[in-house]
């Protein structure tokens, strides 16, 4: 090895032990984030409860802030302990498993419509790029596209889906449907970020590739689109979430039942006879969301990483 | 390979004119007229906004003359580019970071439908003509600046173009390292037998490289002189010898043109 090698292949070394410590320091400030969370939430609570019982007229609990009662704010104990026994009397499983069911139903649907729409993303943003009129022209329908209530279009999918989707060579179910309104939230960030990153090709670069006579096709392939993967990444994980939202909103909307939509809307309804359930719920919905993006993350880990730090495989 | 033809470029009564028509309509370039023989080594200097790379840009067929015609290799600067009869170096190296050494160099190969084993022949090649054959496997971010643009020369050298097309390749590099880039690429020139055009802004670069320097005047970029350097070959010394001071010297004083006389 020449010194040269020896100072690069350091450099490397460092800054991989760098993002591994980076990586660990996110995980336990996550982690820590999340105690003081649950601390914040305790103490608010046992603060409001203090004044109530001293019985003083302090006017802003209740009324700027919400109220502390069990009904408002069941304890965090509760609403833990509420994962572990069963949401009706005469269920079979507790509370925990109906909700990793739910999520494992919801993250199908939010997969596949996240899947669609970064197809469709891509695809637009392509468009996009070969003409400006086009750019032009399809940027405000695009825009336009996500001011639509989702509530509005969801049971129109829902109908479209199971109405005319018969000459599909497979069975269509309705969780087809909700992934198509997953889909219909995720295309866009990766539209808008994919024309971005598409454009941030190196100028030089661009001009190299006309110097080769290379076609557009070939500079899209080799140049335009592995510039615009670290854009893509940040839609990703935009999407990601998108993705989710919108299956559960499009559960909720068109009325599919097997999935956390489903789960909110009954536990919303019966609030009053155990708020822990919806709480509970609600927190497995975040958690999906937060799977969801950190599969993204890793993902870009991995495809990031090859781009800087497999250097030194021989 | 066929006949050599005898010129490299031919750029005759050339006007470029940006913004044609618009209120920020500019006059790059002023009938420029500039012959470069085959295997020459030919500088083009002068201040920034004399159109310098303009004419590379135009030689290169990326952009195209308002009047007059480019012709490289006894045809269209057009179909020369289709015909990749030439190899580009830019100032920032251009390098794709997502490709290793190997597959930067390999780039231009890859585009022009080369197979894997000849690809692979001809990269060994050009690393060791760059001397970087134990660097291949690395990214560009891994290497120096002076590493990067002796990529960038290999790369526009990999598919044996006829004609190197280089703009201000050393712009970014510290003394040192330039001085030494500067006897590497005569090293190359002198090994392959390359017609280099060269982009400079730098009068020693341009009086140590070239058989040539061509002095450029701005607003709008016309050929103010054209002054050959035979000052015998280029060793470490000679950017001490008297006569390259002359020629310094002379290109200096060509490059002081009266500024704003003519307004």
């Amino acid at each position: 090895m020449t010194i040269r090698e020896e100072i690069a292949f350091g450099v490397t070394k460092y800054e991989r032990r760098e993002a591994r410590k980076r990586f660990v320091r996110k995980i336990v400030v996550f982690l820590v984030f999340l105690v003081v969370l649950g601390l914040a939430y305790t103490g608010y609570k046992a603060f409001g409860q203090s004044i109530d019982d001293a019985q003083t007229d302090w006017p802003v609990i209740g009324a700027i802030m919400p109220r502390t009662d069990d009904l408002t704010m069941p304890p965090l104990s509760a609403i833990l302990a509420e994962f572990g026994q069963p949401p009706q009397r005469n269920s079979s499983k507790p509370l925990g498993a109906f909700i990793a069911e739910a999520s494992l139903f919801t993250f199908r649907e939010a997969a596949l419509g996240f899947f669609m729409g970064v197809g469709l993303g891509l695809g637009i943003a392509v468009v996009m790029l070969r003409s400006r009129w086009l750019e032009r022209g399809l940027s405000p329908y695009l825009v336009a596209s996500q001011t639509i209530p989702l509530v509005a279009i969801a049971p129109i999918i829902v109908i479209w889906g199971s109405n005319s989707m018969g000459w599909l060579p497979f069975e269509w179910k309705t969780w087809m449907s909700v992934a198509i309104i997953a889909m219909y939230l995720t295309f866009f960030p990766v539209a808008m970020n994919g024309i971005k990153g598409l454009q941030s090709a190196d100028p030089a670069a661009l001009e190299l590739m006309r110097s080769y006579a290379a076609s557009r096709r070939q500079t899209l392939i080799r140049l335009q689109l592995p510039s615009s993967v670290p854009f893509l990444f940040a839609a990703f994980k935009i999407a990601a979430t998108a993705a989710i939202v919108g299956a559960i909103v499009g559960e909720i909307s068109g009325g599919v039942r097997g999935g956390l939509g489903r789960l909110i809307l009954d536990f919303a309804s019966r609030y009053t006879t155990g708020p822990e359930r919806l709480y509970a719920t609600v927190i497995g919905s975040a958690v999906l969301g937060i799977i969801a993006v950190g599969l993204v993350i890793l993902a870009e880990y991995i495809v990031l990483s090859k781009r800087r730090a497999e250097a030194h495989t021989p | 390979m066929t006949d050599k033809p005898t010129c490299a470029v031919e750029v005759s009564q050339v006007t470029k004119v940006f913004n044609v028509g618009k209120p920020n309509q500019v006059k790059a370039l002023d009938d420029i007229n500039l012959t470069v023989s085959n295997g020459a080594f030919v500088s083009l200097i002068g201040p920034s906004g004399c159109g310098k790379s303009t004419l590379l840009r135009l030689i290169a067929a990326l952009t195209h003359p308002t009047e007059g015609t480019v012709c490289v290799n006894d045809k269209s600067a057009d179909q020369a580019r289709l015909d990749r009869d030439y190899g580009m170096a830019f100032q920032t190296s251009a390098l794709f970071k997502w490709r290793t050494i190997t597959d930067n160099i390999e780039l231009p190969l890859q585009l022009m439908g080369w197979s894997r084993s000849k690809r692979k022949e001809r990269v060994v090649e050009m690393l060791d003509l760059v001397k970087l054959s134990e660097f291949g496997d690395h990214y560009p971010n891994e290497l120096s600046g002076g590493m990067r643009q002796r990529v960038a020369i290999a790369r526009a050298l990999s598919f044996r173009p006829s004609l190197l097309l280089m703009d201000e390749p050393f712009g970014a590099l510290d003394e040192m390292t330039r001085e030494h880039m500067q006897t590497e690429l005569l090293e190359i020139w002198n090994r392959t037998g390359k017609t280099v055009v060269f982009v400079t802004h730098s009068i020693p670069e341009a009086v140590f490289l070239s058989q040539r320097v061509i002095v450029m005047s701005p607003r709008p970029g016309r050929i103010a002189s054209d002054i050959s350097v035979d000052i015998g070959e280029r060793v470490f010394e000679t950017r001490e010898s008297p006569e390259f001071f002359a020629k310094v010297t002379e290109v200096r004083e060509a490059l002081r043109f009266d500024h704003g006389a003519d307004e």
